[in-house]
C-alpha cells in the first residue's frame, strides 16, 4: 500500500498520547497562531475603531450633520450613489469579462491566451489614481458626443434626461471607467472557472456534433454559472470600495439622489465623499465621515461574504 | 497543440442530407496554463449532467457548405470600408464610429453568410466568435489609450529635476517629486516590515499547524480582508491612532503604513499559503524521519523550498499597495518637503502627490498637471518593474522539487 | 548499532478508525524482515508506527507497546522526535532536499538539528555514509551539486545515505524500490544485504520476489475487508513462508490467488 501520510489534515478523534513537548515547537507554533489570530483581531479592530469614532455621528443632533434627517439622511444619497455607480460598472463589465474569459479558455490559441491573460493582468496593476486622471482628461471628453447623442435620441428615458455636462464628468463615465477597473478580477475568476469545466463533458458535447458555441452553452456555462456569479460579486465588492477614480471623475453633489446618468449633477459615493472632505474636515464632520466608512465596510463585507457563499454553494450544494 | 480546426470540408454543395453530417468533432481547445489564481473558493466541483444531443436543424440549402477561410478577414475589410464610407457620407466620421459600425456590419454579415452557406448552427457559432472577439477589443482599447496617454503626457516633466527636487518653496513651475518618491519608499518599506512577518507566520499556521473550525474561520476572514476597501483601511488606521493617542486629527507615517498593512497582509497570506502547499509532503516526511522537530522542519526545509515563491508573492503584494492613494490621503495627507519622522506629521507619497498636484492646481495650471502626469508615469513604471521582478524571481529561483 | 525490536499487542488508530489490530512480533538485530500483504492491509501503517511517523497525522494514536532493546517507544516520557533520531526511514519516492547539495543532504540529520561538528568530522561522516550506501564513487567529485541532479536510483541511495549517516539503531524502508527501474532496484537490494551486517532492517514491499530475495524473515499482513483493521496473519523465516506456510491465506497470497 503506498503511503500518503498527510502531515496536516485530521480525521477527528481522541488525541495521541503526547510525549515530551518541545519548547521550540511550542514557541514557534504559538507565534504562528498569534499571527493567524491577528487577522481576527484586525478585522474586529476595524469594526471596533470605526464604530467608536463614528458613534458621535450616529447619536448627534440631526442639525449638526450636513444634509437633512441626521445621519441617515446624510449617508443615504452617498449610499445610493455608491450602489448606482457600482451597478453600472457591473453591468458593463460582466458580459465583457465573460466574453474574454471564454475567449481565453476556449477560442484563442495557447500562446495568445497567455499573452491576453498577461495583458488583462496589466490592467489590474494600474493604480486607481491613474485611471482617475485618464478618465477625467481623456475618456470623459471623448464620450461627450456620445452623451449628446443619447440625450437627443433616448432622452425620454430618465437615465439619459440630460442636460449633458460638457466636461463629461458624469455618472456614466465613472461607471464605464470602474467597469474597466474591475474587469481584470472578474475575467480572472471566470477564466479559472471555465478552464475547470470537466473535459469529459466538453468532449461529450463535441462528439455529439456540437459546434464550439453549442458545446460552451451545454457544458461550460452551466458548470461555471455559480463561479461567474461569484466573480461578479467580487467585482461588485471592488467597485463599491473604489475611491480615487470616482473622486477625480465625478462632479458631485453629495446630497443628491438622481438616476440621471449624463447630467452635471451627480450623486456622490461614500469613498469619494470621504476623499474629498476628509483632509479639511474637523470635529463632528470627521466622525460623520468615519461613520459612512463603517457603513461601506459593512456593505462590502456582506457582498464579499455572499460571493464566497455563492461559490461554495454552487458546487457542494445539491449533491452534498 | 493546434488551434481548433473547423470541420472537414465536404466538396460540392448539392443538397446532401441532414446537417448532422460532416461536422467532425473539433479538437478540444487547448488549455492555457492557469495564471496561478487558485479558486479554492470553489471547492470540489459537482459534475453537471452530460449534455443532450443538439436538435437537428433540418435540411436546407447547401447545409454542408463551408465558408472559405479567407472570407472572414475579407469581410472585415469590406465592413470597414463600407462603414467609413457611410460615415463620411453622413459627415460624422470618427475612428470610434467606424470601428463600431465595422463591428456591427461584420457581425451581421458573417452571420447572414454563414447561415446561408453553413447552416444555422455554424452561423451561430461564428456570430458568437465575433462577439467574443469584440469583447476583447473593448477591453484592450482603454488600456492602450491609458498607457499611451500616461506615457505621452508624462514625458513632459520626466527630467532629472523631477526626481531630485521637492516642492518646497515652489509656487509654479519647476519643482519635483523627490520627497514623494522617498516617502513612498519609506512608507512601503514600513508597511512591508509589518505585513511580511505577520503574513508569513499566519500562512505557516494555516498550512502547517491549523485545523478545525478556527482554520476555517481564519481562512474566511483572510478572504474578507482581501475585499476591504482601501479607504476603510485608511479610516481604520486614522481612528485607531486618534483613539489611542487621544489626538482628534492624527496624521503620521506610521498610521499610513498601518493602513497599507491591513491591505497587504491578506495578499501575503494568500500567496504564501499557495507556495507552502506546493512544497511536497515527502520533504516534510523525510525531515520528520530524521528526527527533526516540526518547527525546524518548517524553517529549514519547507521555507527554503518555498522561498522563491514567497518572494514573488511579497513582491506582488508590494506592487498592489504601492499605488494606493485613498488610505494615505486620509492618514497622511500631503506635504511639500521631506519628512523622515514616521511618527509625526504628514508624509508625501507619490500617489497622493499625483492627486494633489492635479486637484489643487495653482498657476500656471499646466505646470501642476504636467507634474501630476509625470508622477503617474513614474508610478506605473514602478508597478510594472515590481511585477517584472516578481516574475523574474519566480523564474530564476524556483527549485526543482523532484519530478 | 542494531537493536532488537519487540512489538506487543499493538493497535493503531486514526481517530475512531482502527487501522491495524493486535500485532505482536519480534525482530532480531542484524536481520532483514520483510512485510508483505495486499494493498491497504496496514503494513505501511505498521512500519510507520515503529518510528512514530504515523503521528504526523493528527488524531493518530496507538495502544500496546513497541520495545526497542527493552525501551518502550510509546511510554509517555518518550519524545517522538528522539525516537526518530534512532530509527531511520527511507520512503517510496526518493525525497532529497531540493535546496541542499548532496553533501548537505547526507549530513542533514545533523545540520537540521543544529548539531555542530567541525568540517573534518562532517567530511568523514559523509564519506562513510555514502560508502555505506554504495554511492560514494559516483558522487565523490560532485558533492556540492544539488541533490536533485541525480538519477532516481542514485537519489534513493542518497536518501539511504542520509538515513544511515546519523547512525540509527534500526532502518525502516517503506517500499523503497517501487519508484525505481530494475537495475536500480537490484543495486538497492544488494545494498540491503550489506547493510544487514550493521543494522536491523524492516522493509515493506509489494513485490514478493523482492521479499524472497532480500529478507531473512517475512511477516504477512492481511485485511478481512475494507473498513476492517489489518492483522498479522503469519510470520516466519522467509524460506518457510515461501515454501511451506502454515496458514492457508498466506499460501493463497504467495501463490498469487489474491492480492
Amino acid at each position: 500500500m503506498s503511503t500518503e501520510t498527510p502531515t496536516r489534515a485530521a480525521p477527528e478523534g481522541p488525541p495521541p498520547t503526547k510525549g515530551v513537548g518541545r519548547p521550540g515547537d511550542r514557541i514557534f507554533s504559538g507565534t504562528a497562531l498569534a499571527a493567524a489570530l491577528m487577522i481576527l483581531v484586525t478585522l474586529a479592530g476595524v469594526a471596533f475603531f470605526l464604530s467608536i469614532e463614528g458613534w458621535p455621528a450616529f447619536t448627534a443632533d440631526p442639525e449638526e450633520i450636513p444634509g437633512d434627517g441626521g445621519f441617515a439622511g446624510f449617508v443615504s444619497p452617498l449610499l445610493f450613489g455608491t450602489i448606482l455607480v457600482s451597478a453600472l460598472a457591473l453591468l458593463f463589465a460582466a458580459p465583457v469579462a465573460v466574453g474574454i474569459a471564454l475567449y481565453i479558455s476556449h477560442y484563442a490559441p495557447r500562446r495568445a491566451s497567455k499573452t491576453i491573460g498577461y495583458v488583462i493582468d496589466l490592467l489590474a496593476a494600474v493604480p486607481s489614481v491613474v485611471f482617475g486622471l485618464w478618465g477625467l482628461q481623456v475618456f470623459a471628453p471623448y464620450l461627450g458626443p456620445a452623451f449628446y447623442w443619447l440625450e437627443e435620441n433616448l432622452g425620454f428615458i430618465p437615465f439619459f434626461a440630460g442636460p449633458v455636462a460638457d466636461s463629461g464628468r458624469v455618472m456614466l463615465t465613472a461607471g464605464l471607467v470602474l467597469a474597466v477597473m474591475i474587469l481584470p478580477i472578474m475575467t480572472a475568476v471566470c477564466r479559472e472557472v471555465f478552464l475547470q469545466t470537466p473535459r469529459l463533458h466538453e468532449e461529450a458535447a463535441l462528439a455529439l456534433g456540437a459546434t464550439r458555441w453549442e458545446m460552451i452553452k451545454m457544458a461550460v456555462l452551466p458548470y461555471g454559472r455559480s463561479g461567474v456569479i461569484s466573480g461578479a460579486m467580487l467585482g461588485l465588492g471592488r467597485a463599491l470600495g473604489e475611491t480615487l477614480a470616482v473622486t477625480l471623475i465625478l462632479a458631485v453633489n453629495p446630497t443628491l439622489i438622481t438616476f440621471n446618468l449624463i447630467s452635471s449633477q451627480n450623486s456622490s459615493t461614500i469613498p469619494a465623499n470621504i476623499a474629498l472632505d476628509f483632509p479639511e474636515a474637523t470635529g463632528l464632520d470627521v466622525n460623520a465621515l468615519i461613520a459612512t466608512g463603517l457603513v461601506l465596510f459593512v456593505l462590502t463585507f456582506a457582498v464579499n461574504y455572499l460571493a464566497r457563499w455563492v461559490a461554495s454553494r454552487g458546487f457542494s450544494g445539491a449533491a452534498g | 497543440m493546434s488551434v481548433p480546426r473547423d470541420e472537414r470540408t465536404v466538396a460540392g454543395h448539392t443538397a446532401v442530407d441532414r446537417s448532422a453530417a460532416p461536422d467532425s468533432p473539433e479538437n478540444v481547445t487547448v488549455r492555457p496554463d492557469s495564471s496561478g489564481l487558485t479558486p479554492e473558493l470553489f471547492g470540489t466541483p459537482e459534475p453537471s449532467s452530460p449534455p443532450e444531443r443538439p436538435a437537428d436543424t433540418g435540411t436546407g440549402l447547401g447545409q454542408s457548405g463551408k465558408l472559405p477561410s479567407a472570407l472572414p478577414p475579407a469581410l472585415l475589410l469590406l465592413a470597414a470600408g463600407v462603414s467609413a464610407a457611410v460615415l463620411l457620407l453622413f459627415d460624422t466620421w470618427s475612428w470610434t464610429g467606424t470601428a463600431a459600425l465595422t463591428a456591427l456590419v461584420y457581425t451581421v454579415g458573417i452571420y447572414v453568410l454563414a447561415r446561408a452557406v453553413e447552416g444555422p448552427r455554424r452561423a451561430k457559432d461564428r456570430f458568437v466568435t465575433a462577439l467574443v472577439s469584440i469583447a476583447f477589443v473593448l477591453a484592450m482599447a482603454p488600456l492602450v489609450s491609458l498607457v499611451w496617454t500616461v506615457a505621452s503626457r508624462g514625458a513632459a516633466r520626466f527630467d532629472l529635476q523631477f526626481f531630485t527636487e521637492t516642492m518646497t518653496g515652489v509656487v509654479g513651475e519647476g519643482g519635483g517629486a523627490a520627497h514623494a518618491i522617498v516617502g513612498t519608499l519609506m512608507i512601503t518599506g514600513l508597511a512591508s516590515l509589518i505585513s511580511v512577518p505577520i503574513g508569513i507566520m499566519a500562512a505557516i499556521w494555516l498550512v502547517e499547524y491549523g485545523g478545525g473550525p478556527l482554520k476555517r474561520i481564519i481562512t474566511f476572514l483572510v478572504d474578507v480582508m482581501t475585499g476591504i476597501p482601501s479607504i476603510v483601511a485608511g479610516l481604520f488606521a486614522f481612528a485607531l491612532f486618534s483613539t489611542l493617542l487621544g489626538e482628534p486629527g492624527h496624521r503620521s507615517g506610521i498610521a499610513g503604513a498601518m493602513s497599507l498593512s491591513v491591505l497587504m497582509v491578506p495578499v501575503v497570506i494568500r500567496s504564501c499559503e499557495e507556495m507552502l502547499k506546493l512544497v511536497p509532503d515527502e520533504l516534510r516526511e523525510a525531515s520528520f524521519a530524521l528526527g527533526v522537530p516540526r518547527w525546524r522542519t518548517i524553517t529549514k526545509v519547507v521555507l527554503p523550498t518555498a522561498l522563491a515563491g514567497i518572494a514573488t508573492g511579497v513582491t506582488i503584494s508590494i506592487a498592489r499597495i504601492i499605488g494606493e492613494t485613498a488610505p494615505l490621503l486620509v492618514t497622511m495627507g500631503f506635504t511639500v518637503g521631506f519628512n523622515f519622522d514616521m511618527f509625526g506629521g504628514r508624509v508625501a507619497t507619490l500617489p497622493v502627490f499625483t492627486y494633489d498636484q492635479f486637484v489643487r492646481r495653482g498657476l500656471p495650471p499646466e505646470a501642476f498637471v504636467d507634474r501630476a502626469w509625470t508622477a503617474a508615469l513614474t508610478l506605473i513604471i514602478i508597478v510594472m518593474l515590481l511585477n517584472a521582478l516578481a516574475r523574474l524571481i519566480s523564474y530564476l529561483f524556483a527549485p526543482k522539487t523532484g519530478r | 548499532m542494531s537493536k532488537r525490536i519487540e512489538v506487543n499487542d499493538l493497535n493503531i488508530f486514526y481517530g475512531k478508525f482502527k487501522a491495524v489490530e493486535d500485532i505482536s512480533m519480534v525482530i532480531e538485530p542484524r536481520s532483514v524482515t520483510a512485510f508483505i500483504g495486499p494493498s491497504g492491509c496496514g503494513k505501511s501503517t505498521f512500519i510507520r508506527s515503529l518510528n512514530r511517523m504515523h503521528e504526523a497525522i493528527q488524531g493518530a494514536y496507538v495502544t500496546g507497546e513497541v520495545l526497542v532493546d527493552g525501551q518502550n517507544l510509546y511510554s509517555p516520557a518518550t519524545d517522538p522526535v528522539n525516537v526518530r533520531r534512532q530509527i531511520g526511514m527511507v520512503f517510496q519516492r526518493p525525497n532529497p532536499f531540493p535546496t541542499m547539495s548532496i553533501y548537505d543532504n547526507v549530513i542533514a540529520g545533523y545540520k537540521l538539528n543544529a548539531k555542530r561538528m567541525n568540517k573534518a568530522t562532517a567530511d568523514e561522516k559523509v564519506e562513510k555514509a555514502l560508502q555505506g550506501a554504495n554511492l560514494w564513487n559516483e558522487v565523490k567529485d560532485r558533492l556540492s551539486e544539488s541533490g536533485s541532479s541525480l538519477s532516481g536510483g542514485q537519489q534513493q541511495r542518497l536518501c539511504i545515505a542520509r538515513a544511515i549517516a546519523v547512525e540509527p539503531e534500526v532502518l525502516l524502508m517503506d517500499e523503497p524500490c517501487s519508484a525505481l527501474d530494475p537495475i536500480s532496484t537490484l543495486a538497492i537490494e544488494d545494498l540491503i544485504q550489506e547493510l544487514k551486517a550493521k543494522y536491523t532492517i524492516g522493509i515493506v514491499t509489494h513485490n514478493m520476489q523482492q521479499a524472497a530475495r532480500v529478507s531473512d524473515r517475512t511477516a504477512f499482513f492481511n485485511i478481512a475487508g475494507t473498513g476492517k483493521p489489518g492483522k498479522l496473519i503469519e510470520m516466519d523465516s522467509t524460506t518457510t513462508m515461501f515454501s511451506n506456510p502454515k496458514v492457508a491465506a498466506t499460501n493463497d497470497y504467495i501463490s498469487g490467488r489474491f492480492g
